[in-house]
């Protein structure tokens, strides 16, 4: 059950036509490790995989160090949704920073249940970088995904990129 | 320039003789920290804004109030800090946020307020309560998200909640308990984020007059110093009571006598008058906390548990409360209150309240106060705010200290709560017997 659905109907009503009144600019935030995640995105453009654009990559040294702050951040600043990625169990290069990353996914999970943010706006993968269709898989199952559940409430009122291909 | 010259005025900078009092008292001062209220209403009597907002300690205030209290001419440096952290903020000028600001975040998303919050799940159906109208409004604070973020402490602010709602419904009040409550602003308002502030403020206020109640009770000092001072410029009436939990609790103190009576049967009254230890200077006197704790009882089996308690700078310094918590522990039977050195008007603070100065010198405070808390001999730091126990359970992590520093800590009211389900419990057995 998404969030939205276990609302009072009131309610969901009222996120509803709040979503309605929102011109649709959708924004994904993506967290890559450099050794890892990062390197499967340079692959996936090296080897000119096509995929769904409307996100931006942030590198980080390893998804240990994804911070709560950081994607409650870009949740705060309008983000529709937020992917933290990592490399494999095993394969980080700091030993155990994607059993952190896998412990603070659980804590802004629970955070964001609480502000009745859709946990499915949050997503944490694995990827090597060799896995530069995975990425690219990953990238496009999530966009569709954030796509369904529609705007963030948080999404300004404003767009400033008019006439995306999702402001109808 | 028009700002800083409000602040002076309203925070009456003006009048400071330049005696250093408010230094010598600062905690922060005292441990080698760079902070100086009193060149800060200096320069801000000499109009010198840009040095104030650029020297780097405006924010290691931890506008605990020890200053305020010694002051000879009675300014009100945590008032004049208040505006000038205001000034910073639209300056641009930001604190250096612990946890990376994700408490600010938070706090800030709350104040946007297009989601739908789910911050009720621990209303278990054994509490009574309602959701929008009531004559008692029980004000839960942020407690839910604390527990939620700071799981791995382990922080358990929610207990003392559920023990307050539970309390309330004994003394015979339904009190409304609100889905659409949003943080009270207290922290953004001292980080000087006046927009995201006033945006929670005025929310809350609107929620609260849409109750209809006549009084607000907290477990928050935070909270009740936010609602009491900040948001009343916000009313558009005439603002209810505003009470904190063990205000409540000291109002209703013989019925909550009764129920141990009752709960206790055949109790003697074995009050013997407990010399606090320590002594009580000029500060603390004029708050002495109440001598009178009852030891337990000759049914008592066990030796009373021995409790310390933490007066938070909110509670006490802020609002002159010390005494109502020390009246609710004094009656509880098997409870004995064994103060600390630096009680009341003097107590340290937890040096981490509004999420802006975690550093070495809030953690150095926090030992003291462990260190102080634990020569009581007290197995239980009881406290009157969830921020104290978060702060103080995050201190005792410190590998290097453990056993130095470790102390259980409750809630006011779960020590309440607690004592009455003992009492609960030995009259059943005593009636099997
Ligand atoms: S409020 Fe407390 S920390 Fe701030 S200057 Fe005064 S004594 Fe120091
Ligand atoms: S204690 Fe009061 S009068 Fe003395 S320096 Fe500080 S603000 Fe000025
Ligand atoms: S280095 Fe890739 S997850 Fe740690």
């Amino acid at each position: 059950m998404t969030a939205t659905e276990s609302l009072p109907p009131a309610a969901q009503v009222a996120q509803a036509q709040r979503r309605e009144s929102i011109s649709w600019n959708l924004r994904l935030v993506v967290f890559a490790c450099n050794w890892c995640s990062y390197a499967g995105a340079d692959t996936a453009g090296v080897s000119r995989i096509q995929y769904e654009p409307y996100f931006r990559i942030i590198r980080v040294m390893c998804s240990g160090r994804i911070q709560p702050d950081f994607v409650l951040r870009a949740f705060e600043k309008g983000a529709d949704g937020v992917l933290m990625s990592g490399c494999h169990f095993g394969d980080c290069h700091y030993v155990f920073g994607n059993r952190r990353a896998v412990e603070q996914f659980e804590k802004i999970k629970r955070v964001l249940r609480l502000l009745g943010i859709e946990e499915q706006r949050l997503r944490l993968e694995w990827i090597s970088a060799a896995e530069g269709a995975r990425f690219a898989r990953i990238i496009n199952e999530f966009t569709d995904q954030i796509r369904r559940l529609g705007p963030s409430l948080l999404a300004g009122k404003r767009n400033p990129y008019a006439g995306s291909p999702h402001s109808g | 320039m028009q700002d800083l010259l409000t602040a002076v005025r309203e925070s009456r900078a003006w009048a400071c003789y330049d005696c250093g009092k408010c230094t010598a008292a600062c905690p922060i001062a005292r441990i080698g920290g760079s902070l100086s209220p009193r060149r800060h209403v200096l320069k801000a009597n000499s109009g010198q804004q840009k040095e104030i907002l650029q020297n780097g300690t405006l924010f290691s205030c931890l506008t605990c109030r020890m200053c305020d209290q010694r002051c000879p001419a009675t300014v009100a440096y945590t008032d004049l800090i208040q505006k000038l952290r205001a000034l910073a903020f639209r300056g641009g000028v930001e604190p250096e946020c612990p946890h990376g600001g994700a408490l600010q975040s938070l706090m800030r998303m709350m104040a946007k307020g297009e989601t739908h919050q789910d911050r009720l799940r621990w209303l278990s159906p054994d509490l009574k309560s309602d959701p929008e109208k009531g004559e008692v409004f029980y004000w839960t604070g942020c407690n839910v998200y604390y527990d939620a973020f700071f799981s791995d402490f382990p922080v358990a602010t929610l207990k003392g909640t559920k023990a307050a709602v539970g309390l309330m419904n004994k003394l015979g009040v339904v009190p409304v308990v609100s889905a659409d409550e949003r943080c009270c602003g207290h922290d953004l308002l001292w980080n000087g984020d006046r927009k995201h502030f006033e945006l929670l403020a005025q929310h809350n206020v609107k929620l609260l007059e849409a109750s209809g109640a006549q009084t607000l009770v907290t477990s928050c000092a935070e909270c009740l110093r936010t609602w009491k001072i900040d948001y009343e410029p916000f009313f558009s009436s005439k603002p209810p009571r505003m009470l904190h939990i063990s205000e409540f609790l000291a109002e209703h103190l013989q019925e909550l006598k009764n129920l141990l009576e009752t709960r206790s049967r055949r109790r003697e009254e074995a009050d013997s008058p407990s010399t606090p230890d320590g002594n009580i200077d000029l500060f603390t006197s004029t708050a002495a906390p109440s001598p009178q704790v009852r030891t337990g009882s000759a049914l008592e089996s066990k030796t009373p548990t021995s409790v310390t308690f933490q007066d938070p700078c909110r509670l006490g310094r802020h609002l002159g409360i010390y005494d109502p918590p020390r009246q609710v522990l004094s009656v509880l039977p098997g409870i004995k209150l064994a103060e600390m050195r630096n009680r009341a008007g003097a107590a340290l603070c937890c040096a981490g309240g509004t999420w802006s100065n975690c550093d070495r010198f809030a953690k150095q405070i926090q030992v003291e106060r462990l260190r102080e808390a634990r020569a009581t001999g007290a197995s239980v730091l009881v406290t009157a705010c969830p921020k104290c126990q978060i702060h103080f359970r995050c201190a005792m992590k410190d590998p290097r200290l453990r056993g130095e520093t470790e102390i259980e800590m409750k809630d006011v009211s779960e020590v309440v709560a607690e004592a009455i389900a003992q009492a609960f419990e030995k009259q059943v057995r005593e009636s099997c017997e």
